[in-house]
């Protein structure tokens, strides 16, 4: 079964027409990649399937395992697996991040009917997974993102991304801001998540970080809609062109 | 789901309870006050303390700087005495109470039966209690282990006839009749409150606590507590309050005067959950309370901590005077204002001694309609050579059609003094509401989480058994705030 199935899908953003009749099909075990330039709406797409308020689905479909996810709760659609990781994470002061992890954490445990790790076991498997990303598990007593550099900021939701192990992941380009050390932590994690029974979904301005994740499908949004769709190769060809060629 | 949809959250304590009651007809003269007095069996210089305080009243007007709005209040329409009738001059022991006084507080989760806490498994410690319900004292448990400990805790009432040296000798002394228009109306009708004495030397065994209820319509509360610790004494007070959900609004103008002699410490706590009215605004407790300690002793310590969830109004600044040289005064408070409802909270500290320190840290939480301003004041005097203060005043925005206000007042006459002034205000942002969600986590556990973060510092503060419930109050207080 696809993991992801997005058809006709027509949004709006303050009464701005964005998506204009987008389709995308994502089988569980493949990671895509959505390219386009700026304002083309691949921010909107990442927003809309985690249920973001304020997208408003005016026409289509967005199907996670062949569920309608149209009018369900941003709060539901993460407890059935739908992970989106953050292109600018926002700072939430005097709660630790410690904190945070837990109840999120004990609250997808909580939904899914499984018994939520205790504390000692939950420390020990963020704290392996912060060594992983070269992060101070220290950042645990601080709070919410608060102070963190945009890298420090990236890698914590990836550190999300592994601890919580969704079935979809959506990353709202992860890689911008990060210098070269950082995209390759990052990827490193993408790459450790990703096996045969989750689905990765992609959103990236650049070709660089498809280097050091290998999709398997290359699509182009512009204006709204996917143009092109093709391998990894397409994504050269983008390098190379740059937007233009197919957006005219 | 956005951050503006805000309704009223449900208010569990708003019962009413069907108990016989003794209310005297509304309005106020002189005779009401001897009526009151006489009542009590108080000696006469108390009669006349209260009388002086009437007169005073009279000539005074309600103050009108604080940041509230309210229709200007009958006094003539307010009943000054309502007392559940069955006690007389107060029961000997519970089994002499109402039944439907106990069921009262079991339903409001207050343990009146001395066995039953402490057989009690959700709170470690024993926590003794003053029950005060209207105008009168019901009962006060653990008093005698508390005797064994030389601690005199009792209702004022009694206090009056058992320690009349030490009511007189305190009474009055840190809030005076004349202090202010609400504290002088309590002055002279004052009806029931805690009395609590720590001699020299003890550190308090328990907890006490005194648990107010206003039941009776149109009846106004006026307790009185007076605690003083004694030389090298420790004792640690919390006080909770609720009514019921009525239409009409009541008033509550309690006083509460704290002394501290040399090298004892106070602290002082309060949970405050008055019926803030219902999500129109309507009802409601007028909260108008005049708190006050002084640090008299060198080294003495008193320490306020608030957590005000409730009330249609809260008009109250528990304040320290530090007399005593190296005397602390701290001032932790979370107030929180949901729907229509309006609070002008904070404190004074008023240094007079050399060296003397205080800290003030307070939290301003808003929702729904409601207004919430912290309004301080810090004074050290040419006497409080080295005087140190901090105030931190952080506010809490929810929604987009709250407000929240800082009124600082800061007066140094002396130059080798340290105030400090930091104040922030933020918002609870629907992005940090979607990444708590994108997360897993609902929205009214986000604000509760965004909300108890917020507060950390004050509930640190709280006796451990009293700081949970604060955290689940406010979550209570908020619920519906995010819809």
């Amino acid at each position: 079964m696809n993991l992801l199935e997005v058809k006709d899908l027509h949004v709006r953003v303050a009464d701005k027409l964005i998506l204009k009749g987008l389709n995308l099909t994502l089988a569980a075990g493949s990671v895509h990649a959505i390219m386009g330039p700026n304002g083309s709406g691949k921010s909107t797409l990442a927003a809309v399937i985690a249920g973001k308020p304020g997208y408003e689905i005016e026409s289509g479909e967005i199907r996670y395992r062949g569920e309608l996810l149209n009018d369900v709760e941003p709060e539901i659609r993460a407890q059935q697996g739908v992970f989106l990781a953050f292109q600018y994470p926002v700072e939430i002061p005097g709660v630790s991040n410690m904190e945070f992890l837990k109840a999120a954490m004990d609250n997808l445990a909580a939904a899914r009917g499984e018994e939520a790790p205790n504390t000692v076991e939950f420390m020990r498997r963020v704290r392996a997974i912060a060594a992983d990303l070269d992060l101070n598990p220290e950042f645990l007593k601080r709070g919410v993102n608060e102070g963190f550099s945009g890298g420090e900021k990236k890698r914590n939701e990836i550190l999300q991304l592994l601890l919580l192990d969704p079935s979809l992941a959506v990353l709202d380009e992860t890689d911008s801001g990060l210098d070269i050390d950082a995209l390759q932590v990052v990827s490193k994690g993408v790459n450790t998540y990703s096996d045969a029974d989750n689905g990765v979904l992609l959103i990236t301005h650049y070709q660089r970080l498809l280097e050091h994740i290998v999709p398997d499908e290359v699509h182009v949004l512009a204006d709204g809609v996917i143009v092109r769709s093709g391998g990894r190769e397409l994504a050269f060809e983008l390098e190379e062109k740059g937007y233009a060629w197919l957006t005219d | 789901m956005a951050v503006e949809d805000l309704v009223g959250a449900e208010y569990s304590a708003g019962f009413i309870s069907e108990v016989d009651a003794e209310t005297i007809p509304a309005g106020l003269d002189e005779s009401v006050v001897r009526f009151i007095s006489e009542k009590k069996s108080e000696p006469e210089w108390l009669t006349e303390w209260r009388l002086e305080a009437y007169r005073l009243w009279r000539e005074m007007t309600p103050p009108e700087w604080a940041h509230v709005h309210f229709p200007e209040i009958d006094f003539e329409e307010i009943s000054y005495y309502s007392a559940p009738k069955k006690p007389g001059t107060g029961p000997k022991s519970l089994d002499d109470v109402d039944p439907e006084l106990l069921r009262t507080y079991e339903k409001l989760g207050i343990p009146l039966h001395e066995q039953e806490m402490l057989a009690g498994v959700e709170r470690k410690t024993p926590v003794a209690v003053d029950v005060v319900f209207d105008s009168v004292s019901i009962t006060t448990t653990f008093k005698d282990k508390l005797a064994e400990a030389g601690v005199i805790f009792c209702s004022i009432s009694e206090a009056v006839q058992e320690h009349p040296e030490l009511v007189q000798k305190y009474l009055g002394t840190v809030v005076p009749q004349r202090d202010n228009f609400y504290a002088t109306l309590n002055s002279a009708v004052f009806s029931d409150g805690s009395f609590v004495y720590v001699p020299p030397g003890v550190r308090c065994p328990m907890e006490l606590s005194t648990y107010f209820r206003i039941n009776a319509q149109n009846t106004g509360q006026f307790e009185r507590t007076l605690i003083v610790a004694d030389k090298g004494a420790y004792v640690s007070y919390l006080e909770g309050c609720t009514a019921p959900m009525r239409d009409e609004n009541q008033l509550h103008a309690a006083v509460v005067e704290l002394v501290a002699m040399e090298d004892a410490e106070i602290k002082y706590s309060t949970v405050q959950n008055w019926y803030p009215g219902d999500k129109d605004g309507k009802g409601g407790i007028y909260n108008f309370v005049t708190k006050r300690g002084a640090c008299l002793g060198d080294r003495s310590k008193i320490s306020w901590t608030q957590v005000e969830t409730g009330s249609a109004i809260t008009w109250k600044y528990p304040s320290v005077v530090l007399r005593g040289a190296d005397s602390v005064g701290e001032f932790y408070s979370v107030a929180l204002t949901n729907n229509y409802q309006q609070a002008d909270t904070g404190t004074k500290m008023i240094h007079l001694g050399p060296n003397t320190r205080s800290t003030i840290i307070a939290k301003g939480i808003s929702a729904g309609k409601s207004q919430s301003s912290y309004r301080g004041l810090v004074r050290t005097a040419p006497t409080a050579t080295g005087a140190r203060n901090y105030t931190q005043c952080d506010s809490l925005l929810i929604g987009s059609e709250c407000g929240a206000h800082t009124f600082p007042y800061i007066e140094n006459r002396n130059p080798n003094s340290i105030i400090e002034h930091e104040a922030t205000t933020s918002k609870v942002s629907d992005d940090q509401l979607f990444l708590c969600q994108q997360r897993g986590i609902d929205v009214e556990k986000a604000v509760s989480m965004i909300v108890n973060g917020f507060c950390k510092d004050v509930f640190r503060e709280l006796p451990m058994e009293f700081a949970v419930e604060a955290g689940k109050l406010l979550e209570v207080s908020l619920e519906g705030a995010v819809g």
